[in-house]
């Protein structure tokens, strides 16, 4: 069996003092090499392992013959975004984890052949031909513009809806622009260039518009004259521990020091926005936001330290960026949990006071849980301390929707085709599943594109 | 893009700008506040809303020089546009949520200082709007500090104070408060204040000793002013709150003042922040 094919990436120590994207991509003769590789099981597992069950052995095999073309048709098929998807889904626990090459060899670059088919369909994008169905005189408004919008925005262009995307903030691509860093998904390149793709198909975006305050959706409904509401609003609230010490000045929300360096580029001079990683950061948490903000220290100039309170083998965060992580130099303290954030005498962080933890039982997420060291408390002398605990939905659309029903974590309550309990308002994405991965917000948001293409092909126009 | 259609110099370095941005206009509410943005390197820059017309679709802000981003903002003339004007953000004053027949029993002392005065305008003018003549003090350093005077006599009785007696009550806000109520005799059932942080926490202590409910409107620092950063949380009543989406307006008998003017100052000294380390061709300084 022909190894893996190895994809260039910038060397750790150059990159680790800039924000170019760490991953170079597979060439055209490197993708065909390695789309070589794919057994074309007939029983494809990677398949049904995909969130969207895209035609992995089809799109692959179409490469291996040479026709990027046809991948592109095929993986379009189900997914939207593939460029974005081949740089930050996590492949090892879905569709290379089920890869059968995996079990003796190493699996197929899944991933890395995606972003190339993805990368390759951006460039050609303007030549190619998309088929839209004629205007039906039907409008949808669609709340955000993170995965799961532009996915339910492009799917009923294509149907024939006029769609108009509503975004808060000033720049559209949700989380991929404001969460994601530079590094792991280039904005100009990458995400400027799929949401160029959506307004070409006629999907109209308007900023600064924050659904809950400039409007409400029944403003949209009642007032704007849309005919059904898509909520894509993501979740974008971060969680804090609730420990002493907590509004020292230098602890940030990993969203707030994430939103500075991603959103208003403060890492770059010409920017206005103000950014402060200090000399040692601490970033609580192991996901991939934790990976994200402690590579983005690391890059402003710190020593950039994670703590997390399991171990290794429990990290959620992608495989991929915790060994790009180690190969910067981050350091990793598992088994360590935060109990206190130390302050000097002008109220600025000093130091992180923490105890080790041990595992003890599996919890209800079959992770055994951490139980604290008697008498381990130590210090962790550092400037910056960042937390990187999760997210929740925003509450504003909740609060200003009579009748749209939530769970107690404040995720909006939808079917499987983005349905809730307000007739015209179908939701989809981290606001209904809280925080999640791209693929699945876009899954859903494509769901509901054809779930209210339903709803409004058997409700009667209003004329 | 949001266009300024009228600028005026309010006091030094202090300029209102009206803006139209219709949907803006047709939602605000006394309380609330916007975030601009006025270039693509700028920061967005939360500015409470300081009058509004919803069928005219502008709003008007005031914005007070005190560093690089507010520098860029007063430099900006009639014709100019911010590239962004989103809001409006904020929970509503909560005088707004008082039954009819209970705000027109209430008496409401406003106190205002600096560029926190023009914030107060609207609050009084919905209140004047609603048959309730509010008590407003406005401080200032000195005469030639005062801004929206004469724009807030027509909506309120208005009690002037400044530091160096050059005109009305000779001394701080807190000794006009504390004058109107001891020694003539006022009667108020809330306060509202807004200004520099330093007035709001003295004022805050003058009247938790007069007894009398009083809010403050913070101005905290911000990124997104949706509720997604954190970066403007305060301590109120020892719980955590993000004034973005929980304020701007909170109990001022229960707010951390220390705590938040801290962190107000978190970036100060910050190159890209401090005017006086700046050295741009913005031409405004």
């Amino acid at each position: 069996m022909t190894p893996r094919t190895p994809v260039r990436e910038q060397d750790p120590q150059e990159r680790a003092r800039n924000f170019k994207e760490v991953c170079l991509g597979y060439d055209a003769e490197e993708a065909r090499r390695e789309a070589g590789r794919c057994l074309n099981c007939k029983v494809p597992r990677c398949q049904s392992q995909c969130p969207v069950h895209i035609d992995i052995p089809g799109f692959i095999s179409a490469l291996a013959a040479g026709d990027t073309a046809g991948a592109a048709d095929v993986i379009s098929r189900d997914s939207s975004l593939p460029s974005v998807c081949g740089r930050v889904c996590p492949q090892e626990s879905q569709c290379e984890g089920a890869c059968v090459l995996g079990v003796k060899f190493e699996p197929v670059a899944i991933g890395k052949l995606e972003r190339y088919v993805g990368d390759w369909a951006i460039a050609h994008a303007s030549r190619r031909h998309v088929e839209c169905a004629p205007r039906n005189g039907r409008r949808v408004a669609v709340v955000g513009s993170g995965p799961a919008g532009l996915a339910c925005a492009s799917d009923l262009a294509r149907l024939g809806y006029e769609v108009k995307i509503f975004e808060a903030l000033h720049k559209v691509g949700g989380v991929l622009v404001y969460g994601i860093p530079e590094f792991r998904l280039p904005k100009e390149d990458i995400v400027a260039r799929e949401v160029e793709n959506v307004r070409r198909l006629g999907v109209e975006i308007e900023t600064d518009v924050v659904v809950g305050r400039t409007m409400t959706v029944d403003d949209l409904l009642d007032r704007e004259g849309f005919d059904a509401v898509f909520v894509g609003s993501g979740a974008g609230l971060p969680r804090f521990m609730g420990i002493e010490g907590e509004n020292l000045n230098g602890v940030f929300s990993a969203n707030e020091f994430l939103t500075r360096a991603n959103l208003m580029h403060a890492y770059q001079e010409e920017s206005d926005t103000p950014i402060f990683a200090g000399h040692r950061a601490v970033i609580v948490g192991g996901g991939n936001v934790a990976m994200d903000a402690v590579r983005t220290a690391k890059r402003l100039g710190a020593d950039a330290v994670i703590v997390y309170r399991r171990s290794e083998a429990e990290l959620p965060a992608r495989v991929e960026e915790v060994h790009h992580a180690r190969e910067e130099g981050i350091v990793f303290r598992m088994l360590t949990n935060p109990v206190r954030v130390l302050g000097d005498e002008n109220g600025w962080v000093r130091g992180l006071e923490c105890v080790e933890m041990e595992l003890g039982e599996p919890d209800a997420s079959g992770r055994r849980s951490p139980v604290v060291k008697e008498g381990s408390i130590f210090e962790i002398e550092c400037d910056v301390v960042i937390m990187a605990l999760g997210t929740s939905p925003n509450p504003l659309i909740k609060s200003t929707t009579a009748g749209l029903e939530t769970n107690r974590r404040g995720c909006i309550v939808a079917d499987e085709d983005g349905r809730t309990s307000r007739p015209g308002v179908f939701a989809g994405g981290d606001a209904v599943t809280g925080a999640a991965t791209v693929i699945l917000a876009m899954g859903a948001g494509r769901k509901a594109a054809r779930a209210i293409h339903d709803y409004l092909t058997s409700a009667p126009a209003e004329n | 893009m949001f266009k300024i259609t009228s600028k005026r110099e309010l006091a030094p370095r202090i300029t209102e700008m009206r803006v139209h941005a219709p949907r803006v206009a047709s939602s605000a509410r006394p309380g609330q506040f916007v975030i601009v943005r006025v270039d693509d390197e700028g920061e967005r820059i939360p500015l409470t809303i300081c009058d509004y017309d919803a069928a005219q679709g502008w709003v008007t802000i005031v914005t007070q020089t005190v560093g690089v981003s507010s520098a860029k903002i007063n430099s900006l003339e009639v014709g100019d546009s911010f590239i962004d004007f989103a809001g409006p953000l904020g929970r509503p004053s909560d005088l707004l949520d008082l039954p009819e027949e209970e705000l027109k029993r209430t008496r409401v002392l406003f106190v205002a200082g600096g560029v926190g005065t023009a914030p107060v305008y609207p609050q009084a003018k919905w209140l004047s709007e609603h048959g309730v003549r509010p008590d407003v003090i406005i401080g200032a350093r000195t005469k030639d500090l005062f801004t929206y005077v004469e724009e807030m006599s027509r909506v309120a009785d208005v009690y002037l104070a400044t530091d160096d007696g050059s005109a009305g009550f000779h001394g701080l806000v807190t000794a006009l408060i504390e004058d109107l109520i001891e020694r003539r005799g006022h009667c108020y059932d809330r306060c509202v204040v807004i200004g520099p942080m330093i007035m709001m926490k003295y004022a805050a202590q003058t009247t938790r000793r007069l007894k009398l409910p009083t809010v403050v409107s913070l101005n905290a620092l911000m990124v997104d002013g949706t509720g997604m950063c954190g970066a403007c949380r305060v301590s109120v009543g020892g719980q955590t709150r993000f004034t973005c989406v929980d304020g701007p307006e909170f109990d001022a008998h229960q707010v951390d003042f220390d705590e938040a003017m801290r962190r107000q100052n978190m970036y100060r000294g910050n190159p890209k922040t401090d005017l006086s380390r700046h050295h741009c061709e913005c031409g405004v300084h």
